[in-house]
C-alpha cells in the first residue's frame, strides 16, 4: 500500500487544531508550516521487539519526552481460566503452566496449592523438596532472561548471549526432571508427576557448580558499567508508596529496600527450613532491580544446594499422596521410546486386577471431587506475588479460577514509571518490570 | 502445619497468615448452621439430562451447597478484626462471616463496601493497606445475587490476609468501586467489568481490558459458552469441550 491510498493518513480538525495521522514513509505529505509544536501520539507495539511480547503502548510525546503512557494489554488473551472450567481438577495444571511461560512452575504452585488447600491435605516431604528445588532454579533461569533480555534492549547484546546460555543450563534440567523444558504440568495437586530420574542429583550438583562460575560474570559486565549504569539509575523510579498503592510486588517492591518476600513471610513447603536472605536494595529505580535480581540468583543457588542434598537423601520416598482417592494411579517411565507408562503399572491393570483398572479409568477419565468452598493460595514468584482464587462447587472441575498474575499488577506501574522521562527510558522502564505477557492476558 | 503422618510442626508458629486456632472453632460454628447456601442443584452424574442416561444414576439430584456462615468466636485474631470492623462501620455492613479451610470471608453488603475498606486500610489495627487481587465469580442460580466479587486484602503490617465478597443482581449488577482506596484495583476492575459485567461504579475509566473494545457479551459468565468447533478424525467426531459429556 502506497501513502496517498491509506485509508487512515490524513488530517482532521479538532478543538485543539488540526491533527495529522500518519503510518509511515508518508511523512512527507505533511506540510512542515501548518505543524505547530513537537506533539505526537504514537503507538509502541503490538508488534514490537523491546516490549515483551505483544504490549501495546500509547505514548503522547513532545519532542523525545514522554508526556502520557498508557499500557493496553489484552492481544494474547486465550481464556485459560474459562478453559479450565471445563478441564478435570487434574488437568488444570496443564493449562495453567501456559500463562506466565518464563516462570511456568510458578504458576502450577499456585494453583496446586490452592486445589490442595480446598482438599485440606498436605502433601509428602519429598514432593515439597522437589517443587522448592523446582522453583527456585525457575527463578534463576526466569531471572536471567529479564537480565538477558533487559540487556538486549540497551544495546547489551553479551548480556543477552550469556543469560540464554546459562537459562539453557536450567532448562536441560527441567528436561530431564519434568520431560519438557517448558509447559511441564509436572506439579499436580497431591504431589508431583514422577519421582527425580536415576543421575538427576549428579546433574543438579555439576550444573550448579558450573553456574556459580559463570554468574559473577553478570555482576563483573555490569555492576560497574558506565553505559549501564548510565541507562539505568534513575529510571523508572517508583517508591514504596507507589508500588504499595499500584500492588507491585517482587523484585520492584524489594527494590525499595522492604525485605517483603513471600517464601520468609509467610513460608510455604518448608520454606522456614532453609538457609537464605531475602535481597533489597535502597534505589527504586531499574538499576536497583537489576541488583536485586542479580543477588537473588545467589539465594536461589543456596536453596538449589539445600534441597538437592536433602533429596539425595530420600530416595524412595513418595512424592504423591497416599489417598488413592486423589493420587494419579499411573506412573511414568521412559521406556526404550523415550515415553510411556511404566511397564509395571500395566501390567498390574491389565493383567492383574479389574478393580486397578477400574479405579484407574475413574481417576483419569472422571478425577477427583473437591468439597464445595474456596480458597486463595498465593507464593512468590520471580515477579513477586503470584495468587490463585477457586471456587469449587463440589463437583470434579473447578467452578471458577482466577489468577492474580505479578505481571499483569505490576504493568500499572508503566505510567508512572514513564511519564516525564525519556522515549528511550519507556523501554528500560518496562524491562525492570519484567512483563510476560502470557501472564498479563492469560 | 499438620505432615503428613499428623505431628504438628511447631518450627513455622506464628509464621503463617491464617490462625491454627479457628480449625476447633469452626467444627464448634457448623452446629449452629441456621441457613444452608445451596448455589445450584446437581443432577444425574454424566451430564446427561432426559432418557440419555442408562446408567441409573439420572435420577440423582444434589444440592451444591457452599460453606455456611460462622458463629463467632472464630478463633485467633478473626475475631479481633471481625470485632474491630463492627464497632467502625455501619451496623449491617456485614452480611455474614464464613470461616472455612482456615481462611475468613467477610460478605459485605454492596452500599457499605466503600466505607468497610476504608477502615480496613486506615485503621492501624486492621491496616489491610495491600490489595492483591479481585476477582468475580457468576452463580446463575443463586437468584438475587447472582454476580459475586471477591476481594482479596493483605496486611503486611500484621502479617494477615482476608477475602471481602460482594453480591449483586444480574438486572442490577452494580458495585461500588474501590480504586479511590486502593488504586491497584483499576484493572482488575476492569478485567472484572470485562468478563463479568459488573459495572463500578466510580471507576476512572471502566472500558474492556482483556477482549476488543467492540466484543459482545462478557465471557465468563456461566451461560457464556466456551467455543470450539467439532473435530472430526477417522470418522469419529469429538464436540467441543463444552458440548462434551462430563462428569458433573
Amino acid at each position: 500500500m502506497t501513502a496517498t491510498t491509506d485509508p487512515y493518513a490524513g488530517s482532521t480538525e479538532t478543538s485543539e487544531g488540526p491533527v495529522f495521522t500518519v503510518t509511515g514513509q508518508d511523512w512527507d505529505s505533511i506540510d512542515s508550516s501548518t505543524v505547530e509544536g513537537d506533539h505526537l501520539v504514537i503507538n509502541m507495539g503490538p508488534q514490537h521487539p523491546s516490549t515483551h511480547g505483544v504490549l501495546r503502548l500509547v505514548l503522547e510525546i513532545d519532542g523525545e519526552t514522554v508526556r502520557d503512557a498508557r499500557a493496553g494489554i489484552g492481544y494474547l488473551h486465550t481464556g485459560i481460566e474459562k478453559n479450565m472450567e471445563f478441564r478435570t481438577w487434574t488437568q488444570g495444571v496443564t493449562f495453567c503452566t501456559r500463562m506466565d511461560y518464563v516462570a511456568p512452575f510458578s504458576n502450577e504452585a499456585a494453583y496446586v496449592m490452592a486445589v490442595e488447600r480446598l482438599l485440606e491435605i498436605e502433601v509428602p516431604e519429598k514432593a515439597q523438596a522437589i517443587r522448592v528445588l523446582l522453583l527456585e532454579l525457575n527463578r534463576i533461569s526466569s531471572h536471567l532472561v529479564c537480565l538477558a533480555t533487559g540487556g538486549m534492549e540497551i544495546g547489551a547484546l553479551t548480556v543477552m548471549t550469556c543469560g540464554f546460555r546459562d537459562r539453557e543450563l536450567i532448562l536441560d534440567l527441567f528436561e530431564m526432571i519434568t520431560g519438557l523444558r517448558m509447559n511441564h504440568a509436572y506439579f499436580r495437586p497431591g504431589g508431583v508427576a514422577l519421582d527425580l530420574p536415576d543421575g538427576a542429583i549428579e546433574k543438579l550438583r555439576s550444573t550448579v557448580r558450573l553456574l556459580k562460575k559463570r554468574l559473577p560474570e553478570y555482576a563483573a559486565l555490569c555492576n560497574a558499567n558506565p553505559i549501564f549504569k548510565g541507562r539505568l539509575k534513575g529510571i523508572g523510579h517508583l517508591d514504596l508508596a507507589g508500588c504499595l498503592a499500584l500492588g507491585l510486588t517482587g523484585p520492584v517492591l524489594r527494590a525499595t529496600g522492604y525485605d517483603w518476600d513471600l517464601r520468609k513471610k509467610q513460608p510455604y513447603w518448608g520454606y522456614e527450613t532453609y538457609d537464605f536472605d531475602v535481597v533489597t536494595w535502597d534505589e527504586p529505580d531499574a538499576y536497583g532491580r537489576f541488583r536485586v535480581r542479580l543477588d537473588e540468583m545467589w539465594e536461589s543457588i543456596k536453596i538449589v544446594e539445600q534441597a538437592t542434598e536433602r533429596l539425595a537423601g530420600m530416595v524412595g520416598e513418595p512424592v504423591m499422596v497416599a489417598d488413592k482417592k486423589i493420587a494419579w494411579p499411573s506412573q511414568l517411565s521412559v521406556g526404550a521410546d523415550g515415553q510411556g507408562n511404566s511397564a509395571e503399572h500395566i501390567k498390574h491393570i491389565m493383567g492383574e486386577s479389574m478393580e486397578a483398572l477400574i479405579h484407574h479409568f475413574k481417576i483419569v477419565t472422571e478425577g477427583f471431587r473437591v468439597p464445595a468452598g474456596q480458597a486463595y493460595a498465593s507464593i512468590e514468584s520471580p515477579r513477586g506475588e503470584i495468587g490463585c482464587h477457586l471456587v469449587s462447587d463440589g463437583g470434579t472441575r473447578p467452578y471458577r479460577a482466577h489468577f492474580r498474575d505479578p505481571s499483569f499488577v505490576n504493568l500499572q506501574g508503566t505510567s508512572v514509571m514513564s511519564e516525564g522521562g525519556m522515549i528511550s527510558d519507556v523501554i528500560v522502564a518496562i524491562a525492570s518490570i519484567d512483563p510476560v505477557m502470557g501472564g498479563v492476558d492469560r | 502445619m499438620v505432615d503428613a503422618k499428623g505431628a504438628k510442626d511447631e518450627r513455622d508458629e506464628g509464621t503463617k497468615t491464617q490462625d491454627a486456632s479457628h480449625e476447633i472453632h469452626a467444627e464448634l460454628a457448623k452446629s449452629e448452621v441456621r441457613e444452608l447456601e445451596i448455589v445450584d442443584v446437581r443432577e444425574g452424574a454424566f451430564g446427561t439430562h432426559g432418557t440419555g442416561d442408562t446408567s441409573g444414576f439420572g435420577g440423582l439430584t444434589q444440592p451444591v451447597i457452599m460453606p455456611s456462615a460462622s458463629q463467632q468466636p472464630y478463633g485467633g485474631w478473626y475475631d479481633e478484626v471481625s470485632d474491630k470492623l463492627t464497632t467502625l462501620g455501619t451496623p449491617d455492613a456485614i452480611e455474614k462471616v464464613v470461616v472455612d479451610r482456615g481462611e475468613i470471608t467477610f460478605f459485605i453488603r454492596r452500599h457499605a463496601l466503600l466505607e468497610t475498606v476504608t477502615h480496613l486500610r486506615n485503621d492501624p489495627a486492621l491496616r489491610f493497606e495491600f490489595c492483591s487481587s479481585l476477582s468475580g465469580v457468576h452463580f446463575p442460580h443463586e437468584k438475587g445475587r447472582e454476580l459475586h466479587v471477591a476481594i482479596h486484602l493483605l496486611s503486611m503490617t500484621h502479617n494477615r490476609r482476608i477475602r471481602l465478597e460482594v453480591a449483586a443482581p444480574d438486572d442490577d449488577p452494580h458495585i461500588p468501586s474501590v480504586v479511590s482506596i486502593y488504586p491497584t484495583a483499576d484493572w482488575h476492575e476492569r478485567e472484572t467489568y470485562d468478563f463479568f459485567g459488573i459495572i463500578f461504579d466510580g471507576h476512572p475509566g471502566l472500558t474492556r481490558i482483556m477482549m476488543p473494545d467492540d466484543w459482545p457479551g462478557h465471557p465468563q459468565r456461566k451461560d457464556y459458552p466456551l467455543g470450539g468447533i467439532p473435530v472430526e478424525y477417522k470418522g469419529g467426531t469429538i464436540a467441543p469441550p463444552d458440548q462434551r459429556r462430563s462428569y458433573s
